[in-house]
This record gives structure tokens, C-alpha cells and sequence, in this order.
């Protein structure tokens, strides 16, 4: 396990979460500690939640039990003005990319600049092209989200999320869909705008070895628990027999591949109930 | 027996929450509303792409309809030799009820779907999520513009339907038909009343617009985030708003002229 975090030093605070979706149970007492200026992954396999976390810790959902706090203040307990005031300090970067199709990609990256800042169209003209070229896509901002591919759609939004320069970002698997050359610059500028803005970044992915590279805590979540925690070098020496067929990417272990089912003989006989 | 009180149990509750639910939503959209005042650029947006892109059916529409009442009123009044009240037939009927009804219904189904789709397709590919993320809240960005330009654009929309019949009726009726246009404005002057006619009208299309927009932009909110979620709430959009109009007519007309 990863050494203890104090008080001061943790940005987000997730103690003894518990949500579900109807009778599905996503988290059963989860205890999660993300430490400000670091890079922190929340890794498991597909549909244990990862997302569920971030707009959890985003104040999107409301946890069934336990608490939220980021910056020491309860997330699912704020007043909608407060919940309002915290997001300004707080970027996610949506999977999907989430951008507004009527908006090209100049007046997406804009448009957090424009509703929250009364700063003159030069300068926010400035800003939106700083951002851009940080993501390499100053050259696409006439284009419309519709004519971008994913990959490049994730590294708009990625610009957007830093438009207004936040305190902490989340990361909703960055990696997916890139090609090797754009993954590799994102890993790098994950990392550097982590550093160079004193930022804290929570990372949500399953690409193991890319946010490895850069994550200074991982946390591998399943089944509603956080399995183990620690450094990527301490998991990927772990004894846990799950987490290094997670880690390693084996196909053999405790994590099945197939979804619960009936015996497939006798679901192709028909026997199945 | 059980299973059929249980279904309709169900169904009743359901409909109860939703009813709830779609309260509560427009509580949020009208506290959004006094925003506005510093940002009238959306609303106006909305205007151009809720009232001024509805203007073509709006226009064919009201003409074809006035002239067509034209033909038919014309008809029935000469056999009675009163075809020179052809004018108040058509401005009362125009006025009082097909200028808000058929307005409202053209609405719904040109607006109204549009609206849905619009707001539920934000919300099928996170936009709206990633809206609040960025501390803006939808309901003020999102709902609350068109939620007023819904309830400015409707009577407006409404007029034009109402004049552009009177003046379908017209060319028919005094251009075609032949009938002299001194009766046919005169009548019309002496026996439509500003007040009664006129005024009920607007307080009718003003009703139907706000009934119209609030269960447009309500189911895109509250529509399943997938393909056929979307397009369910279209459907829904379009016709509870047809039934919410007709019955809604009813109950304004009968405590206005009943």
C-alpha cells in the first residue's frame, strides 16, 4: 500500500464511498486519497466505475453513503452556488470529448473563457491559441467538432478543460483512440501541465502502461473496492494474484474475460433457463 | 384482475412523478430566467432559430387556411345572401381560435420536435454534463433562452398567422370570388372587438407557447440519454403538446366566451 496521506496534503478525500445504480452496487466502501500536485490513476477493468468516481468527486452524483470532499469541503452537502464556485477550480475531460457541435473548435476552447471572465476578445483570442498549441491543434481551430476524428476531438476538450487553468483535472481515459504519436505527446503534456501548473490530475484509464509512465499513485479498483494502492512500480510487483494479471495484462487468472453466463453448451442446446 | 390495478397503479404513479418532475424542472428554468437580462444575445438566438425559422410554414400555412375558409364560409353564407359577412367569419374564426391552435400544433411540430431533439442529443453526448463541469448551469445557458423565446415567439407567430389568413381570405374572397372589399373590411371593423377577440387571442397563443416550450425543452432534459430515447421524446414532445393545446383551448374558451 502507498504511504499515508496526510491532511494537508490531499486535494480529494474519499471515505467509505458506497453507490449504486438500482441493484447494481458500482463502490462498496471505498477509501480513496488523491494528493494535491500529484498525477493519480483509478485504474480497473471496464464497468467498475471509474467514471462513476469522477463525476462523483464532480458532484454529478450523490453517493448512497460516505463522503466526498475536495479542498476539505463536502462535495454532495454544498449548495448549488458553492458546487458551482468549486467546479471553476476543477476540469474533466469527458471521454467522448463532449464538445459543442455548433461550436467550432475556437469557440469551444473560448467558450469557459467567455462565460466565466469579462476578458477583452484579444486576449482571450491569445489564451485559446496558447491552449491549442499545447494540444497541437492550433491549425484545426476553424473546424467544426464534427469534422475532427476522436482522438483529436479528446485533445479539444483537453484544451478546454484547461482554459481556465483549474486546480485539479480529471482525465476520463485520455488515452483511448489515440494514435502512437499524439499518445505519446499526451502522456508527456499530461504530465507537464501536471508539473508546470502545479495542477493535481486524477487519470481514469485502463491503458496501463501509458499511465503508469506518468501516474505517481494508482489505485486499481474492482468489484466496488479499491484492490490495492501504491506506486505503479510497487503494483506492478505486487503478490496480489488480480492485480498482476491486470497490471501485466495476462490473459490467465482470477479476472474471468466472459461475463457471468450458463455453461455455453447449454445455452447453444437450449437448456439455459 | 391484480396484475391490471397494478399496471394501472404503476402507470398513475408514473405519470404523477413525471408531472412532479417536470414541475420542479421549470421552478429552475424560471429562476434562470432573470439572468437573461444581462445576456438577451441568447435569447434573441433562440428567436431567430425558434420564431423566425418557423415564419415559412407559419405564412403558407395561415394563407392556405384563410383562403380555404374563404371558399367554404363563402358558400355556405350565400345561399343565406350574407356573403358580405364573410370577412367577420373569417377574422373571428382566425382570431378566436385556428390563428393560436393551428399555430400552436405548426409549432410543435416544427419547433417543438426540434427543440427536444436539440436539448436531448446535448444531453445523449454530454455536453450538458460537461457544461455543468465547467460551472455553467445548463438550465440558465441552455433552457431558460429557450423556454422564453418559445413563450415571445408564439404570439408573434400566432399574428402573422392570423393576418396573413385574413389576407389569403381576401384575395379569395373579394379577388377570386368577387365580392365588394367595403363589407368585407367594414363588417369586419363593426364586428370584431379588440378587447374580446383580439386580446383573448393573444392571452391564448401567450398560454399555448409557454405549454408548447416548457414540454419541449422538459422532455430533451429528461429524455433517455440514447438514440431511441431521443427520439421517443420527440414523439412525446409533439403529442402532448397537440393534446395540451386542444385541451387548453377548450378550458380558455369556455371562461372566455362560454
Amino acid at each position: 500500500m502507498a504511504a499515508p496521506v496526510s491532511d494537508d496534503d490531499c486535494l480529494v478525500d474519499i471515505q467509505n464511498l458506497s453507490f449504486a445504480r438500482g441493484r447494481n452496487v458500482i463502490f462498496n466502501g471505498v477509501d480513496v486519497r488523491i494528493p494535491r500536485g500529484s498525477v493519480t490513476a483509478i485504474m480497473g477493468p471496464s464497468g467498475t466505475g471509474k467514471t462513476t468516481l469522477l463525476r462523483l468527486i464532480g458532484g454529478q452524483l450523490r453517493p448512497d453513503a460516505g463522503s466526498v470532499a475536495v479542498d476539505g469541503q463536502v462535495v454532495h452537502k454544498m449548495r448549488h452556488r458553492q458546487l458551482y464556485a468549486l467546479r471553476r477550480r476543477m476540469g474533466l475531460l469527458f471521454q467522448s470529448g463532449a464538445l459543442f457541435t455548433h461550436l467550432n473548435v475556437f469557440e469551444n476552447v473560448a467558450f469557459p473563457l467567455r462565460e466565466h471572465t469579462d476578458l477583452p476578445e484579444m486576449l482571450i483570442r491569445d489564451l485559446v491559441l496558447m491552449k491549442l498549441q499545447a494540444v497541437g491543434l492550433r491549425g484545426a481551430r476553424d473546424l467544426m467538432p464534427g469534422e475532427l476524428s476522436g482522438g483529436m476531438a479528446r485533445r479539444v476538450a483537453l484544451a478546454r478543460a484547461i482554459a481556465l487553468d483549474p486546480d485539479i483535472i480529471m482525465y476520463d481515459e485520455p488515452f483511448a483512440g489515440q494514435d502512437p504519436i499524439s499518445m505519446g505527446a499526451l502522456v508527456t503534456l499530461i504530465r507537464t501541465l501536471n508539473d508546470a501548473l502545479g495542477l493535481t490530475s486524477v487519470i481514469v484509464s485502463h491503458d496501463v502502461a501509458e499511465t503508469a509512465r506518468i501516474a505517481d499513485l494508482v489505485y486499481v479498483v474492482s468489484q466496488g473496492k479499491v484492490v490495492e494502492s501504491g506506486t505503479p512500480e510497487e503494483l506492478m510487483a505486487s503478490e496480489s494474484e488480480w492485480v498482476r494479471q491486470f497490471m501485466h495484462g495476462l490473459p490467465d487468472g482470477p479476472v474471468p474475460f466472459h461475463y457471468p453466463a450458463d455453461s455455453l453448451d447449454d445455452d447453444l442446446l437450449g437448456k439455459a433457463p | 384482475m391484480t396484475d391490471f390495478l397494478a399496471r394501472i397503479g404503476r402507470s398513475t404513479l408514473g405519470s404523477l412523478s413525471r408531472l412532479g418532475r417536470a414541475s420542479l424542472f421549470l421552478w429552475h428554468a424560471l429562476a434562470g430566467l432573470p439572468s437573461l437580462v444581462l445576456r438577451p444575445g441568447l435569447v434573441l438566438a433562440q428567436i431567430y432559430s425558434i420564431g423566425v425559422l418557423s415564419l415559412i410554414i407559419i405564412v403558407v400555412s395561415g394563407t392556405f387556411v384563410g383562403a380555404v375558409l374563404a371558399l367554404q364560409g363563402y358558400n355556405t353564407l350565400v345561399n343565406f345572401g350574407a356573403q358580405d359577412s364573410l370577412g367577420v367569419l373569417v377574422a373571428l374564426s382566425l382570431l378566436r381560435e385556428l390563428g393560436p391552435v393551428v399555430t400552436a400544433l405548426l409549432f410543435a411540430g416544427r419547433a417543438g420536435s426540434a427543440l427536444t431533439a436539440e436539448i436531448g442529443l446535448m444531453k445523449t453526448t454530454e455536453q450538458l454534463s460537461s457544461m455543468e463541469m465547467m460551472a455553467v448551469d445548463p438550465m440558465r445557458r441552455v433552457i431558460a433562452p429557450r423556454l422564453l423565446a418559445g413563450f415571445i415567439s408564439m404570439p408573434l407567430l400566432a399574428a402573422i398567422f392570423s393576418f396573413l389568413g385574413i389576407m389569403g381570405a381576401y384575395f379569395v374572397g373579394v379577388g377570386a370570388l368577387g365580392l365588394d372589399d367595403g363589407p368585407f373590411w367594414g363588417q369586419m371593423q363593426a364586428s370584431v372587438d379588440f378587447r374580446d377577440d383580439v386580446m383573448n387571442g393573444v392571452i391564448k397563443s401567450l398560454v399555448f407557447g409557454f405549454v408548447a416550450s416548457w414540454i419541449a425543452v422538459y422532455e430533451g432534459y429528461d429524455a433517455e440519454p440514447t438514440s431511441e430515447g431521443v427520439s421517443r421524446a420527440t414523439t412525446r414532445t409533439v403529442v402532448h403538446t397537440s393534446l395540451a393545446v386542444l385541451g387548453l383551448d377548450f378550458v380558455l374558451t369556455a371562461l372566455m366566451f362560454g
